[in-house]
């Protein structure tokens, strides 16, 4: 990953400056530190680094131009604020009467022209990685339906998975909590874990293993939803009619929790998205144990459709 | 025009103002009130859009739903963006030029003063139609101001109705635009070369171009959208073979032209201002029109910035990521320009000047959120969250309508007569000021840690800033009714009366007119003499 080297510009002789810029920095570092990727934490300032490869890269972007803002501001808000204080009629300033300074003006206009190119390079380069889905190891169907989401396990390791497929939506808890005049407090919704999980919580997550390229194909039934999960790195829309090409890695075990994100109708808020990321082996079990249990339904199916025909159950 | 007026247009006592309500207003033809009208329509419609706005902050100030059900929730957000662009920003901007631009280029009117009646009483029809949609069965629409099918084409009835007050609405920026040109290339006085008109008529000159580009291609998308919904055509709809995404890119094929028209006009009553009270020309005014008139054609060919999830082909990313990178730099200019013109000048901070100092400082910080958005795999991140909100925020509220603002304060004297409470525009000003910061800063914490927009309700985590918010909101809020207060202090109730140059360091035509200036200007063309115009004396 290039890091972008662009360190905020201190003006000369100006102290406060510097030292205010490190308190900046060291209150954004803190709450990195506090921040956890796989769910947002109170008081929290800035995006997480996230725990993959192209978080990571989308992180480094981020912050870069962050600095590159900084160190502009700096200039411009320093030169503002000099001015405002030093050419004040009431401290006896006369007006100059320039209007115009060709060097200055060529400048001004060159060096943001050299910093956007700073900037274009390593996202373009991070742009073309992230939208290059070959080589995946494991395809997930993500369709968007209002107002949960509907996930199909494509295949696995060059092998087809077989009717692993299950809608997932809000838990049962944060459901009833969110109900206007409920008496619950939302507050009270935690994981096993006592993560404050309301409003992010799923009756059934999306499992996936860990340091291993997903490829997610993401479509929607009814109207756009936003398929977003932060510590992936990127969210992709879901459009009816199209599939959105797209793929992710999780390098850590852990429960990520995201939303829809495009404004879906009613509901909106409350289809969550929650990816639980298993090591391999533990991955490889419960996919078993998933396409067993699918195997077992569509025999009791059978029989059922054999014993009692015309009158097939629903779904 | 009778000769009589011709001979005493410097006279306000011998005006033929109409008499009555209904001649004064309804049959306005005159450039002043015809702005006045703008302006009160668009002070009443911040207000209602400032309800909505006071509404949804209510409902976030905590997690949990307490007051609104989240489809009303979803109306709200929708009708506060609609109502704040085309209610509030454009109407606000309009009536500034029916005032200004005959007074600065010299005119005696807008050049097509019947039709600028029926450009404004297009709107308060326009408005009671989408505002009387909140009371239709199903309610307004409630898609955002975006209005994406399919899920726009699941709103009742009153879709049908709020896509014809768009259509209003649309036909009144026309005729505008069309007006405020035709008055800028023929109307002004002798000597007024366009490259020596005031940047306030430039910045106009130009957004009036872009509005006659952009609004029928908003009307053409709009109805799509109805013909989709009422006439089984299928624009827009996968299964009958149509495409989604073809809305997107037509909606934002308007919609990114849309705010720069917001912001162009403010550029130029900055620029208006800040030489005022720096007591200095403006630095660099051909770059400023140029610049102005780059990012006017920049802002054509960045539209799908707006749609870099949408799984676009990563050659048209990086093309509409470039082209949005490059929008940076023109508009990096202007406030490079303003900067330097407070270089050396000799300044005063009046309220005009303090909003103006705001707007450049607030303004530049969306501009960064700007910048960062425009880098496609990080927008990744930042799209449809709450750093969105924020940086369209620092543009229009702290931008725009600071802009607005400025120019209210700045002009007021000149259009009353009278100073408005230069105590109560300092308050507002710093309880705006600040306000608007605790309001919207926090809004890219909320963002960057993962809460997306448009949801009345959040998980714990976001509580914290979202109460912090609500608060500046609410006291912003307030704020704006010492604005209110102060605006009809100095129109009824201020006694002083101001002279005809109100700020010793403003140039221009319109502070040659006696404040207030006589309800019919200049019937003969103005003399312009050294020294009048701000910007390039007719004598080099
Ligand atoms: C330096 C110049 C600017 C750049 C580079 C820029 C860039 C962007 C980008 C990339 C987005 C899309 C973000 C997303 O949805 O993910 C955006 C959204 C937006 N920008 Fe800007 N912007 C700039 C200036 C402005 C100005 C001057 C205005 C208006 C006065 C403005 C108003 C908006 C609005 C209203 C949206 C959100 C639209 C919506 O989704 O509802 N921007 N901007
Ligand atoms: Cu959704
Ligand atoms: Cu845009």
């Amino acid at each position: 990953m290039t890091k972008c080297a662009t360190r905020p510009a201190t003006a000369p002789g100006a102290h406060w400056l510097p030292r205010t810029l490190l308190a900046l920095t060291g209150m954004l570092l803190s709450t990195v530190a506090l921040a956890n990727p796989e769910h947002p934490t109170q008081w929290q300032l800035n995006l997480t680094r996230g725990v993959s490869p192209l978080s990571h890269d989308v992180w480094d972007l981020h912050m870069a131009v962050f600095y590159v803002c900084i160190g502009i501001g700096v200039v411009v808000y320093g030169a503002m604020i000099y001015a405002m204080l030093k050419f004040r009629k009431s401290k006896g300033a006369e007006a100059a009467k320039f209007t115009h300074n060709t060097k200055i003006e060529v400048i001004w206009t060159i060096i943001p022209v050299l910093i956007l190119i700073g900037l274009a390079w390593p996202a373009t380069r991070i742009l073309v990685y992230e939208n290059n889905t070959s080589n995946s190891v494991l395809t997930v169907k993500v369709t968007g339906v209002q107002w949960k989401w509907a996930y199909d396990y494509i295949d696995y390791e060059g092998q087809p998975i077989n009717n692993v497929s299950f809608i997932s939506m809000l838990a049962t808890d944060s459901n009833d909590a969110r109900q206007m005049d409920s008496g619950i407090s939302p507050w009270s919704i935690k994981s096993r874990h006592g993560v404050d999980d309301y409003l992010l919580n799923v009756n059934k997550p999306l499992v996936v293993p860990t340091h291993t390229k997903i490829q997610f194909l993401i479509t929607a039934a009814d109207v756009i939803h936003g398929f977003w999960v932060p510590a992936l790195g990127w969210q992709a829309d879901a459009i009816p009619g199209q599939i959105h090409d797209a793929w992710g890695e999780l390098d850590k075990p852990g429960t990520y929790r995201g939303q829809c994100a495009q404004l879906c109708g009613q509901d909106h808020a409350y289809m969550p998205i929650v990816i639980r990321a298993l090591p391999r082996a533990e991955f490889r079990q419960w996919l078993a144990a998933q396409e067993n249990k699918s195997r077992m339904q569509d025999v009791s199916r059978t029989a059922q459709i054999v014993a009692a025909p015309g009158d097939a159950p629903q779904g | 025009m009778s000769t009589d007026a011709a001979t005493h247009h410097d006279d306000a006592h011998h005006d033929d103002v109409p008499k009555g309500f209904v001649h004064r207003w309804l049959f306005a033809t005159n450039h002043k009130d015809i702005g006045t009208m703008y302006l009160v329509l668009a002070l009443v419609m911040f207000f209602v859009g400032g309800s909505m706005a006071m509404v949804i902050r209510a409902e976030l100030f905590e997690p949990g739903l307490q007051l609104v059900q989240p489809y009303f929730f979803n109306e709200l957000t929708t009708l506060h963006g609609l109502i704040m662009i085309f209610g509030a920003i454009m109407p606000a901007f309009v009536g500034l030029a029916n005032w200004q631009i005959p007074l600065m280029v010299g005119a005696p009117d807008m050049a097509l003063p019947r039709m600028n009646n029926l450009s404004f009483w297009l709107l308060p029809f326009a408005f009671l139609l989408i505002l009387s949609t909140l009371f239709m069965p199903g309610g307004a629409v409630a898609g955002g101001w975006v209005m994406y099918p399919p899920l726009i084409l699941q709103t009742g009835e009153s879709l049908a109705f709020t896509i014809f007050a768009i259509h209003l609405m649309g036909i009144s920026s026309i005729m505008g635009a069309i007006n405020i040109i035709a008055t800028i290339l023929n109307l002004r006085a002798p000597g007024m070369d366009l490259l020596k008109m005031p940047l306030f008529v430039w910045t106009w000159l130009i957004t009036a171009f872009l509005l006659i580009a952009i609004m029928p291609v908003l009307a053409g998308a709009m109805t799509m959208l109805l013909t989709d919904k009422y006439f089984g055509t299928n624009f827009f709809n996968a299964a009958g073979g149509g495409d989604v995404l073809l809305y997107e890119h037509i909606f934002w094929f308007f919609g990114h032209p849309e705010v720069y028209v917001m912001i162009l006009p403010a550029f130029g009553i900055i620029s208006e201002v800040i030489p005022t009270f720096a007591r200095k020309p403006i630095f660099g005014y051909k770059p400023m029109v140029y610049a102005t008139a780059s990012i006017a054609f920049l802002s054509f060919i960045v539209w799908a910035h707006h749609m870099f999830t949408v799984g676009l082909p990563v050659g048209a990313q990086l093309f509409f990521m470039y082209a949005t990178m490059l929008i940076s730099v023109p508009t990096g200019v202007k406030v490079f320009n303003w900067v330097a013109t407070m270089w050396k000048g000799s300044m005063t901070f009046e309220t005009p000047m303090l909003f103006a100092v705001a707007f450049v400082i607030l303004f530049t910080i969306g501009g960064f959120s700007g910048l960062m958005l425009g880098l496609v795999p990080a927008d990744y991140q930042y799209h449809n969250s709450y750093f969105v909100v924020a940086h369209f925020h620092y543009v229009l509220v702290s931008g725009a309508a600071f802009g607005i603002m400025t120019g209210v304060y700045y002009w007021l004297p000149k259009w009353s007569g009278h100073m408005y409470s230069e105590r109560w525009g300092r308050i507002h000003f710093w309880l705006s000021v600040i306000s608007v910061n605790v309001l919207f800063f926090p809004m890219h914490f909320l963002g960057l840690a993962g809460m997306p927009r448009r949801i009345p309700d959040y998980n714990v985590a976001f509580a914290d800033w979202n109460m912090v918010s609500s608060i500046g909101g609410f006291v912003f809020g307030a704020s704006q009714l010492i604005f209110v207060g102060n605006i009809i202090y100095t129109v009824y109730f201020a006694k002083s009366k101001v002279p005809a140059r109100v700020w010793d360091g403003a140039r221009g035509l319109e502070w040659e007119l006696p404040s207030p200036p006589p309800h019919h200007s200049y019937s003969t063309p103005p003399e312009i003499l050294p020294g009048m115009l701000a910007h390039g004396d007719i004598t080099h």
